[in-house]
């Protein structure tokens, strides 16, 4: 039972280092051209024009900005 | 478990979570700090008695070259009165920010973070910021992003910084 608490508690305290933010400066990586999920605009504004006939809705496909950390 | 070790996992818990946000940040009306002791890479001008713009950029960040021609225009004007922009890249590939700076013009002097040791210390909050900086060293405006219409905000502050003595 003290074996499983210190297991627990270990387990807790590295799962806590291991939860960190990337930072604005780091983002690099995500604002890669090949990390976009549409690499064509044309081709997105084409879909979304489809989706907004078929389901009368327009936006809500994902967040502005590219993960590159600017505004 | 004993009471001493549920105390010692819980600190070391909490710690994990405190300890990235109690950072030193750059907040108007401290002191530039040496920017020397970064182990920056690249050749950084006299900043003593001048006014100064340090701007946290990379290659990568699509504002940050929208604002460089603005910059390099601030720069070559009023550099000789006193005013420098300093271009900080946290780029982490060095060919990267070589790549970007041959294929666009940067008339200001540029030094690399590798090692992201000054921009976790300034700890910006988005690409670019940007820090005007008072002929005393002292951090005067702080600026989140770039866009094209705080371009007048940004040139009056700098301007009623380089009116003081």
């Amino acid at each position: 039972m003290k074996a499983l608490r210190l297991f627990l508690a270990l387990s807790a305290v590295i799962s806590g280092v291991s939860c960190t933010q990337v930072k604005p400066w780091e983002r690099g990586h995500l604002a890669d051209y090949l990390m976009r999920p549409g690499r064509d605009p044309l081709t997105d504004s084409v879909n979304e024009h489809v989706w907004f006939t078929r389901e009368a809705f327009a936006g809500g496909r994902g967040v502005g900005g590219g993960g590159c950390g600017c505004n | 478990m004993t009471r001493r070790n549920l105390i010692l996992s819980s600190a070391a818990l909490a710690g994990a979570f405190i300890a990235p946000s109690a950072r030193a940040a750059f907040t108007e009306g401290t002191k530039l700090p040496d920017l020397s002791t970064f182990g920056l890479s690249g050749t950084l001008p006299k900043t003593e008695g001048k006014v100064i713009y340090l701007d946290f950029w990379a290659s990568w960040c699509a504002p940050c070259k929208a604002s460089f021609p603005i910059l390099n225009q601030w720069h070559e004007q009023m550099n000789v009165h006193g005013f420098s922009v300093i271009g900080i890249s946290v780029d982490e590939s060095e060919e990267d920010m070589t790549r970007f700076l041959k294929k666009n013009r940067v008339a200001f002097p540029v030094a690399r973070d590798a090692a992201h040791k000054l921009v976790a210390t300034a700890n910006v909050s988005t690409m670019p910021t940007s820090f005007i900086i008072d002929r005393k060293g002292i951090i005067r405006h702080v600026h989140s992003g770039f866009h094209k219409k705080d371009e007048p905000v940004l040139f009056a502050q700098i301007n009623q910084l380089m009116a003081q003595r």
